[in-house]
């Protein structure tokens, strides 16, 4: 079971234009902001919307072909679909939501009332099948709606956003089921996100689409450590600096110079951490060969750190604990220096 | 700090008005009531030719709105979900009958149904078949009266649906019929049934296209509106029986379509 498309859709201001191929078993996240044509991407693989131009072909069955006029409607192609919102049918029990694809293939009621109950049980949904869908809490009508996309064992499997909707907590235990339930899926994946967590915890390779084109694509790892456009540095929390290497050092397009601890030569990323940047109130004295100094732009807590967002010669985000932004007394506006460790500043060619 | 709620005061300008608003609409009904021969209430219902209207009003109402859905559900699907062209054209012909005069509407069935019709004269040739002044002709003028209320009201249903569970209804291997049928129809369920109420109610006030097309004979095309007006004449306290029988009929259509009109939150209504 494999996936292999290329789609194009000029819809208003979107020209989207992306090819990806999934293996057997294999999970693709599509990672990018909104607007960017992730859906209408996942929208045509479904079937629900013929593309402009391109081929989506599925264990060798062509789906869609837009030179030979071929398109074959949603409901003649071997899916399950996960949706944002879990869109259990509110009239039906959920019992008869997760055997509805079971139904439309004409299985017999006491199998597939059987098969259903079964993947309930999977999802951890045991003996709620009488319920309707208006009694389930958020996780569980996600739950629900997962094991209604997998009871046909689809050969493709579409995740529209399917955390985005849930609270914080919920979140992190459905995610962790949902990674086990892809990891028993032998058919293949593709996973529409925006949040890079969602990628990174689910997905074996992510494509990262910016105005309809990919900009990107790798392991979660290389994304992670190596971002190439600002939308993905800022998502991994990553500082990217594009400049021009010589040797120890990266003259940056914005002004200031960057050392480095490799050889670095042509167009290149420095890449900083957030918790690489140490802040100071007077220059300090001492080894590092990066100082800076900055202005402290905005300042956001999270958890017992603070971010904060310095511009100057180099814009860096840096990474303080609470304590340390209490002693220092900062707050926006300061004057500051900022030190980065040679060593802590990844750089990769552009 | 907690804000209070606080009740608007009504300007005058808009006070008197309202309440004279209320006076005009409610004083009629409870004129009704005051003048009803209560205590010859039992006797004049009793009379043959009440039951005989009213049994032909409610079926032919019921008929009525029975064609209504089987033809006007298809339609607003198709106003609603259909990418035709000419829908706009097409929706504004199909709710012309709302703002078309009754009897109008009389007028041109039964120029078109009529023995000398243009339909109506091939049905007379070919199978023998007259439809003016029967039973038949009061229900295709309620029919064409009416069905436009259910059209507009399942349209509606329809638009508002959230069309993303047919979506998913599709990736699950439904076909459109079936996503019709299995997913679009429970949805807009209360809907159609508001609607099947509206048109239901309007078929059985119908009077100016049944009189002209159907005729006013009694047992076969004399509706209730239709005795009413003919007793009024004759028997006044026969009129305000039977007006008092259409009211109550159209107080428990009220109280059917209460959650819908009333703002009472019921089930949220697709």
């Amino acid at each position: 079971m494999s996936l292999s498309a290329r789609v194009v859709v000029a819809r208003g201001s979107l020209a989207l234009d992306v090819a990806a191929g999934v293996a057997d078993g294999e999970v693709l996240a599509v990672l990018g902001p909104n607007g960017a044509g992730k859906s209408t991407f996942l929208r045509v693989l479904a079937g629900l919307l013929p593309p402009d131009d391109g081929r989506v072909e599925v264990d060798g069955a062509v789906w869609d072909d837009a030179d030979a006029r071929t398109h074959v409607p949603a409901d003649g192609r071997s899916l399950g679909v996960v949706f944002q919102d879990a869109l259990l049918f509110p009239h039906l029990t959920l019992g008869e939501n997760v055997a509805f694809g079971l139904r439309m293939r004409g299985v017999p009621k006491a199998t597939r009332e059987a098969t259903a109950g079964a993947w309930l049980d999977r999802v951890g949904l045991a003996g709620l099948g009488d319920r309707r869908p208006a009694q389930l809490s958020g996780g569980q009508a996600q739950r629900a709606a997962l094991a209604r996309a997998l009871v046909v064992e689809p050969a493709l499997l579409l995740l529209d956003e399917p955390l985005s909707a849930l609270d914080a907590r919920t979140r992190l235990t459905v995610r962790a089921e949902l990674r086990r339930h892809l990891a028993d899926f032998p058919g293949s994946t593709v996973l529409v996100t925006h949040d890079p967590v969602d990628a990174m915890a689910l997905a074996d390779r992510v494509v990262v689409v910016e105005d309809g084109r990919i900009v990107q694509a790798g392991t979660p790892a290389e994304i992670n450590r190596r971002p190439r456009t600002d939308y993905v540095a800022r998502l991994v929390g990553l500082s990217l600096l594009p400049g021009t290497g010589e040797g120890r050092t990266v003259r940056l397009d914005s002004g200031g110079v960057v050392a480095v601890a490799e050889d670095a030569a042509g167009p290149v990323f420095a890449a900083v951490r957030p918790e690489s940047v140490a802040l100071y109130l007077s220059r300090p004295d001492g080894s590092p060969r990066n100082v800076w100094p900055a202005t402290l732009a905005g300042a956001t807590l999270h958890g017992a750190t603070v971010r904060c967002e310095l511009t100057g010669e180099v814009p860096l985000v840096a990474d303080v604990t609470e304590t340390a932004f209490a002693e220092l007394g900062l707050a926006p506006g300061a004057r500051v220096w900022a030190t980065v460790k040679a060593s802590e500043v990844a750089v990769y060619a552009r | 700090m907690r804000r209070r709620r606080v009740r608007l005061a009504v300007p005058v300008p808009l006070l008197v008005p309202a309440t004279v608003g209320v006076a005009f609409l409610v004083l009629p009904l409870a004129g009704l009531l005051a003048r009803t021969p209560w205590a010859q209430l039992g006797s004049h219902l009793a009379t043959p030719g009440v039951g005989q209207a009213l049994r032909l009003s409610l079926i032919s109402a019921s008929l009525a709105t029975l064609l209504s859905l089987v033809m006007g559900v298809p339609l607003a699907w198709v106003l609603a979900r259909s990418g035709i062209r000419g829908r706009s054209v097409l929706r504004a012909l199909v709710t012309v009958p709302l703002v078309l005069p009754p009897v109008v509407g009389g007028v041109a069935l039964f120029l078109v149904l009529g023995r000398n019709g243009l339909v109506g004269s091939w049905l007379d040739e070919t199978f023998g078949i007259t439809i003016p002044f029967t039973t038949t002709a009061v229900v295709i003028a309620e029919t064409f009266v009416a069905m436009p209320f259910l059209v507009i009201s399942v349209e509606g249903a329809l638009r508002a649906a959230d069309t993303r569970f047919e979506d998913v209804a599709a990736t699950l291997g439904a076909g459109r019929w079936t996503t019709f049928r299995r997913v679009t129809l429970p949805l807009v369920a209360p809907g159609v049934a508001a609607g099947a109420v509206l048109c239901w109610a309007r078929a059985l006030g119908e009077f100016g296209a049944t009189i002209t097309f159907a005729g006013n004979f009694p047992g076969t095309t004399q509706t209730m509106p239709l005795a009413v007006y003919l007793a009024l004449q004759r028997d006044p306290e026969a009129a305000i029986v039977l007006s008092l029988v259409l009211l109550l009929v159209s107080l428990a259509t009220l109280l059917l379509l209460r959650d819908r009109w009333l703002g009472r939150s019921g089930t949220p209504v697709a």
